[in-house]
């Protein structure tokens, strides 16, 4: 996963610091409307991690997401909220514990096989929470009270607040870019690369594949849970559809829509599907329509993905750096 | 168990993996030939599906239904391999991917828009709407055994076609090794609109005769989508072979597991795929990947 070239970087940190501004400036609706999409965001990167990181797609990845919310559903306690300090490692560990599970299966596989092996395990998740009665069954949970952030019974944090859940949503997401950042220059984000370019090599080189891709599903998803944890926190209620391969889908189509071999692909991806799902369900109800048809138009034009929209607008001989004579 | 009612399950598992043997075979075949993930395979169901409710009402019978609406199907089929999926062969997976996940979300709408959120029905054809009498209580509808029997002549059709014609031999080539069979002057365009088109049409007339079966409603392809997915990879992409076994299994497992285990059924299907695929991570016969 390459970082992204310096103009992107640039609109990157200016999308950022318009996104600082969102509560100050939009109401309500638009504050909670860009709390999801950052959560979105961070879904997508940890697919990410795995897809563009070391070249396995997955198509379960929503179970992650999903088992974190339920966990946060779960340790809440009937009338009051968890504290973060036990709902948060819970609801991550959670996640983590059962990737490696799956994954410890899973990666025995590769390719399309590698696909449909991670649908089977969310389909299963999926069938589970839903024809039966283990945690609320089809209804779903509702969560009485969002977690709480205390030290010593002195509040840090209301994530009651809107305002204040964007703010630590929008941290979230930045931290976790970051983080996907140092990973891919460590020795670690090194060797899933070599993996993803020519495994053969790489085993050849003495590395143990199996478990550098069981590390890098793990860990992708830890993350995937920790945007789950943030969306229990946000909506309060769980239901199995969060299981469900529409979930999974969407999360691979963000990364793919976005593109493939830049870090920010997944981010661009998550914001692009959301806000355009937005602005085009406003003006009608066959917005899905619409949406097929930007999502093929964007495969049969720009193929590395969205990121590569910009470098094309730019002038020819600036996108080669070279000077333009007078 | 008593033996008539678990002959009748038997009879209902097998109907329904003859049903998804036809879906999943131009899927199959898709994947094997063209190299192509096709999500929207799903759609091209609920396509014949919806033609079937549609031209039934106009015509009053399902026969005419099926004639009328399966050379649309092919054609549908054909416009969207020229249109769109022909410019995918060389590219990655994951853009297939992408791609045909917009057509679904384009087909699904299109539907939406001409016929509506409402749940259908379609008529069984008068000729076979009677029922076999097994015992006193239990009784075997005839229009099941039809359709039994349809996908059966249609899979030795094909079988025929693909083992013992020089089409099916080039079909089979292009399964091995495409730009060899490019190389010694097939037209393998025109092969890959062919192999495209038929296996939609195969989807399509499956969702025709399933129609008096199961109600016409909307999404009623992803659902079968993902369930064919499964059969083409517990048999092993690219093999018609292994998709007709894995077919019946998936089939048979679903319909005792609703029988006996109504709240593990769904999850029966897909524990069934993850054994195989952990005992034989290519499939049941699928070449080494």
């Amino acid at each position: 996963m390459a970082a992204p070239p310096r103009m992107l970087s640039v609109l990157a940190l200016l999308g950022l610091a318009a996104l600082l501004l969102v509560p100050a400036f939009a109401d309500r609706f638009y504050v909670q409307l860009f709390t999801k999409v950052m959560t979105m965001a961070i879904f997508a990167m940890s697919l990410g991690l795995l897809v563009s990181g070391v070249g396995l797609v997955s198509l379960g990845h929503g179970a992650f997401f999903a088992l974190a919310a339920y966990i946060v559903a779960l340790v809440s306690p009937a009338t009051e909220g968890a504290s973060l300090w036990l709902a948060l490692p819970l609801a991550i560990g959670g996640a983590a514990l059962a990737a490696l599970a799956i994954g410890a299966l899973a990666i025995r596989t590769s390719g399309v096989y590698f696909i449909m092996i991670t649908l089977a395990f969310g389909q299963m998740l999926f069938y589970l929470f839903h024809d039966t009665k283990i945690a609320g069954g089809a209804d779903g949970l509702f969560i009485a009270a969002r977690p709480v952030v205390a030290v010593g019974g002195i509040a840090l944090l209301q994530l009651d607040h809107r305002p204040s859940l964007f703010y630590a949503t929008l941290v979230a997401m930045a931290a976790t870019y970051l983080f996907l950042g140092i990973v891919s220059r460590a020795p670690f984000g090194k060797a899933i690369e070599g993996i993803r370019v020519n495994e053969q090599r790489m085993r050849a080189l003495g590395y143990d594949t199996y478990l550098h891709k069981l590390v890098a599903f793990g860990l992708s998803g830890a993350l995937a849970g920790f945007s789950g944890f943030i969306y229990a926190t946000q909506y309060t209620y769980v239901n199995p559809a969060l299981f469900s391969w529409h979930q999974s889908g969407l999360a691979l189509m963000m990364v793919i829509l976005g593109g493939l071999r830049s870090r920010l692909g997944p981010l661009v991806g998550a914001f692009a599907l959301v806000l355009i799902e937005e602005l085009v369900q406003a003006w009608t109800t066959h917005w899905l329509l619409l949406i097929g048809v930007f999502v093929i138009s964007v495969v049969l034009t720009l193929p590395n993905g969205l990121v590569d929209l910009l470098p094309r607008l730019l002038p020819r001989d600036r996108r080669r750096g070279v000077a333009v004579d007078a | 168990m008593d033996p008539t009612f678990a002959l009748i399950q038997i009879l209902n598992g097998i109907q329904y993996g003859l049903l998804l043997f036809l879906i999943a075979s131009g899927l199959t075949l898709a994947f094997g030939v063209l190299r192509v993930i096709n999500l929207a395979h799903g759609s091209f169901y609920m396509v014949g599906a919806y033609l079937a409710f549609w031209l039934t009402q106009r015509t009053g019978e399902l026969w005419l239904a099926i004639v009328l609406g399966l050379p649309l199907a092919l054609a549908l089929g054909f416009a969207i391999e020229r249109v769109m999926i022909r410019f995918l062969y060389e590219r990655d997976h994951l853009q297939q991917v992408l791609l045909t996940y917009g057509l679904i979300l384009i087909l699904n709408e299109l539907q939406s828009i001409v016929f509506g959120n409402e749940v259908h029905g379609v008529p069984a054809p008068k000729a076979l709407d009677f029922s076999f009498r097994l015992t006193d209580t239990l009784s075997y509808p005839a229009y099941r055994v039809a359709v039994s029997i349809a996908c059966l002549a249609v899979a030795a059709t094909m079988y025929g076609v693909i083992q013992h014609t020089r089409l099916g031999m080039v079909i089979r080539a292009g399964s091995v090794n495409r730009e060899m069979v490019e190389i010694l002057g097939f037209d393998v365009r025109r092969l890959s609109a062919l192999v495209f088109a038929a296996g939609a049409g195969l989807a399509a007339f499956a969702g025709m005769i399933a129609a008096p079966l199961s109600s016409v409603y909307p999404g009623l392809g992803d659902q079968v989508l993902i369930v064919c997915f499964v059969v083409v990879v517990i048999g092993g992409i690219g093999s018609i072979k292994g998709a007709f076994v894995a077919a019946l299994l998936v089939g048979l497992a679903d319909t005792f597991g609703k029988t006996f285990a109504p709240g593990l059924a769904s999850v029966a299907v897909y524990a069934l795929m993850v054994a195989t695929l952990l005992w034989r991570p290519q499939g049941l016969f699928g070449r080494n990947a």
